[in-house]
């Protein structure tokens, strides 16, 4: 069990400024060693309505937001309505005494009012400062970390800057210990520091390990931080960065600078990625591979722009017109991103068919501490059959290939994989046709269409996917396999998940285990058989209406599983919503649950 | 003339001869499709001009003339209805030393792209982009485009269209191409010209190129444009640095069509030019992948 796990909410209207004290404490966090997870639930506007950061830190692993909070900050009377009545005893309030009123807490909660127009002496920016600092006293940690977290800070504004908001950190912190009642737990230093990143942050810096040298992107939450990443890094990493018109135009761009032989991505949601299917079309069919992100959000349509849901699976599997081969895979946390990225993109260039990502909110935009020898950038790049200039093309006659047929770029061969010229090399001339066309390159719909031939091509991009099993790992049971239950999620729910089977056996004495799956093409039915039919009681554990994932593992299986556990609110699940739909699944009241967000945001 | 490395690294010096530009296909398009002289000129254009065929891409969209790239040998993408520009950009960036020409229709440039045919213009970046202008559809059987005169009757306008055309001329001068054209079928001789204008230009050049459809445009023929045609080259005092003029020469329309280079200017930089990120090292597509052990370094350091 973790020695320390606590966790920090921090509210207000969009553009009060919740972002900056969330990250200091996440810095100041992770640079005792401590890991940590953040989760921001927010609106779509940029001034008002209510904004809530939850900061959660432990010595132990932390993969989600946790249950419950020991301080809050309002920062206005909304946040401290809406909160304070789901603080237990032992928490805590910090608030501005001058403007907002606690209300009747329940007990062994403690208020914890701040004079905040003494403490700033009118500094009216000084006043996450102050909550910041009071914060840190009842944590039992030392002022130091917080001044030179300042100095950090505001370093660039000059001395006087830096001494002025030390010198309001320090009264406050004073100020704290001479009024408030500290935790009864102070918190260490653990380790070394850790790196803390967004999984937007996470996919893009898997893009600049996997060696991408062309990102474009069209803004759109919440994968905009992406972009961001990207953009801001572009040029010290000699990276082709684009905002496009449209997501049409993203996707077409893309396609286009990874034909000429660049690593090639771009990042959306799910209705940019609506827009794009026709061309992930395109790269199937002229088998040109690139990777595509869709961070998604609640749908349909416009939906809930700032909230999270798994519900663009099978948008995923149908995407594009007709019958072709792609890839999918579900990461499963900020790191997982960061690592999934370099794999897509080899096995991509490897089947040369388009790569795609199914990330959502919770992990994208959630925070993430990692350890910063697990940001291994020098990762293997295999990039299959390709032909470069000056490399491995024969040119005997440089303007040969496309006439002479001594290049055949979609020859139909036993693997189904076809050597890879890129444009520019002589020898090797071929036209890529979204049309249907011969081994050649030449387009056959238009005035013979020989159905031999269409069907061996099509055979032949399908072929491709003969061999792709054997190259991703198969998902693995966590917990013993005489479990009472099995708790089967995908992609961003790991995290929770095993959080509640730890607190179904602490709390509850139910023992439970976890297949969490990764890749959805390819598919590891048989394994997922095998460990399924194995077990006791199966429940699957989604973040949509319908079940996607369940139906997918009936398409690929034939396998019904025993209960349901499904939220679609826009918020993510909390372990209790999960610990609380098992037991009542296990004690036979029902085997479909929709478990209730308590907070209202 | 280039170098070419083979893979036993003798050194060959390769120039393209007369037919090397000649495709393996005949093209389908209808005997008579104006779309033939495009396809010659562009030919002789690259020819004429020394590119070799393997430093060239032509992409295309979807509709009649974008089959084009299937005709002529050269590197060649036939992406989707109305995208090429949106792949042309991206392979223009991702290899700036290929030669890219981007070709298509009236209804795939100014109909289902024409978000794409604003925002690669105002981007200007190296690119030539050819549009046989037939002012129909051709390949779905004649409906009518968005540079269909007014009252024309096609299968979708029965009763004549009542929608005003596009006029693409204007609309290029203002958005930001700095090599705006008019060219004509029934003249190879000066589309020729004005294709390798266009192919030498250093930034966006378009080319509007009256290819008449001889299967679904029973009003805008050969016939009907012969007499309509004035060429620019041959009118004294014609200057297409002057933005105005440019613009009243575009728009004009009717017994009397001006066809030739309409606007242009040299004093604009293309994308490439103006991305620091393309100043040294080549082409993206052949550098080395990945980053060096300091980057790695400095990009953990701002996590910590």
């Amino acid at each position: 069990m973790a020695k320390i796990d606590f966790s920090i909410g921090i509210g207000g209207a969009a553009g009060q400024g919740i972002a900056t004290p969330g990250n200091i404490l996440a810095r100041i966090f992770a640079r005792r060693g401590l890991n940590l997870n953040a989760y921001n639930s927010y609106q779509s506007l940029i001034r008002g309505g209510h904004t809530f950061l939850t900061i959660r830190a432990s010595d132990k692993p932390v993969r989600n937001m946790g249950d419950t909070w020991d301080v809050i900050i309002p920062l206005n009377q909304d946040t401290m309505d809406r909160h304070l009545k789901h603080l237990n005893a032992g928490a805590c309030v910090l608030f501005d005494a001058d403007k907002i009123k606690p209300g009747t807490p329940s007990e062994g909660v403690q208020i914890c009012p701040l004079p905040l127009k003494d403490l700033t002496k009118g500094n009216r920016l000084a006043g996450n400062t102050v909550a910041i600092a009071a914060t840190l006293q009842m944590l039992g940690i030392e002022f130091k970390a917080l001044e030179d977290a300042l100095e950090q800070i505001f370093s660039r504004k000059g001395d006087e800057v830096v001494a002025s908001n030390v010198g309001i950190a320090q009264a406050a912190y004073d100020y704290a210990a001479d009024n408030f009642t500290a935790f009864p737990f102070k918190v260490p230093v653990v380790g070394k520091g850790q790196a803390v990143l967004t999984g937007n942050d996470a996919t893009a810096l898997g893009g600049i390990a996997a060696g991408v040298k062309f990102y474009a992107a069209y803004p759109m939450s919440p994968s905009t931080g992406v972009l961001m990443y990207m953009a801001s890094h572009a040029r010290e990493l000699g990276i082709m960065v684009r905002q496009v018109e449209d997501e049409i135009g993203v996707m077409n761009m893309v396609i286009g600078a990874a034909h000429t032989g660049c690593r090639a991505m771009c990042a959306t949601s799910g209705g940019g990625f609506a827009l794009m299917t026709e061309a992930i079309g395109m790269s199937g069919m002229i088998e040109t591979p690139m990777v595509c992100i869709d961070v998604q959000r609640a749908g349909p349509a416009t939906g809930v722009p700032t909230k999270t849901e798994q519900g663009d699976l099978w948008q995923f599997l149908g995407a594009g017109q007709g019958d072709y081969p792609k890839l999918i895979v579900a990461p499963t946390s900020q790191l997982d991103l960061f690592k999934t990225i370099p794999e897509l993109f080899n096995l991509t260039d490897k089947y040369q068919c388009p790569g795609l990502v199914l990330a959502d909110l919770l992990i994208s935009e959630g925070t993430a501490s990692v350890d910063p020898d697990e940001l291994d950038f020098n990762v293997k790049i295999d990039r299959g059959e390709m032909i470069f200039p000056n490399g491995n093309g024969s040119t005997d006659n440089p303007f040969g290939g496309y006439n002479d047929e001594s290049y055949l770029r979609f020859k139909n061969t036993e693997s189904g994989i076809s050597p890879r010229a890129i444009p520019g090399v002589p020898g090797h001339i071929f036209i890529a046709a979204t049309d249907e066309h011969d081994e050649d390159g030449v387009v056959i719909s238009d005035e013979f269409t020989n159905p031999h031939k269409r069907q061996m091509m099509v055979e032949k991009r399908a072929r491709k996917m003969e061999t792709v099993l054997a190259q991703v790992e198969p998902p693995k049971l966590v917990g013993p396999e005489t479990a009472e239950v099995t708790l089967v999620g995908w992609g961003s729910t790991d995290g929770v998940i095993l959080e509640a089977i730890e607190k179904l056996a602490g709390e509850e004495g139910i023992v439970a285990s976890q297949l969490q799956i990764r890749w959805i093409i390819p598919f590891h039915a048989e394994e997922i058989m095998r460990i399924l039919s194995n077990s006791k009681k199966v429940i699957i554990i989604e973040n949509n209406f319908s079940g996607q994932f369940a139906r997918y593992l009936r398409s690929e299986t034939g396998f019904d599983a025993d209960g349901h556990i499904r939220k679609y609110d826009g918020e993510p699940f909390m372990p209790h919503h999960i610990v609380n739909a098992v037991k009542d699944q296990l004690e036979g009241k029902t085997n479909h649950s929709v478990p209730v967000h308590e907070l209202i945001l | 003339m280039s170098t070419v490395v083979n893979n036993t690294t003798t050194v060959t010096e390769v120039k393209p001869e007369k037919d090397s530009y000649e495709g393996k296909i005949h093209p389908d398009w209808c005997p008579g499709c104006g779309d033939f002289s495009v396809l010659n000129a562009m030919k002789k254009a690259l020819f004429e001009l020394g590119l070799n065929p393997h430093e060239v891409l032509v992409v295309s969209g979807i509709g009649c003339s974008s089959n084009l790239p299937g005709f002529i040998n050269s590197y060649g993408m036939h992406t989707l209805h109305g995208r090429g520009l949106a792949v042309a950009t991206g392979a223009k960036l991702g290899n700036h030393n290929l030669k890219v020409i981007a070709t298509g229709g009236d209804g795939d440039g100014f109909g289902i792209g024409g978000n794409h045919f604003v925002h690669t213009m105002r981007r200007n970046v190296d690119l030539t982009y050819i549009v046989m202008d037939n002012q129909i559809y051709g390949l779905t059987t004649g409906q009518v485009s968005p540079t269909s005169m007014k009252g024309m009757k096609t299968k979708s306008t029965p009763h004549g269209s009542v929608e005003n055309p596009i006029n693409p001329i204007p609309m290029a001068i203002v958005g930001g191409a700095t090599y705006v054209a008019r060219a004509f079928s029934g003249k190879q001789k000066h589309l020729v010209e004005i294709l390798k204008g266009a192919i030498e230009h250093r930034g966006f050049s378009f080319v509007d190129v009256f290819s008449p459809c001889v299967t679904y445009n029973k009003d805008n023929t050969f016939k009907w444009f012969n007499p309509r045609i004035k060429i620019l080259e041959e009118e004294e005092g014609y200057d297409p640095t002057d933005f105005h003029a440019s613009l009243d020469k575009g728009y004009m329309w009717g017994e009397e069509i001006p066809i030739g280079l309409i606007w242009k200017r040299d004093d604009l930089p293309s994308l490439e030019e103006l991305e620091p990120v393309l100043d040294e090292g080549g082409p993206l597509a052949l550098r080395k992948l990945g980053i060096s052990k300091e980057q790695a370094d400095s990009l953990i350091k701002e996590m910590l």
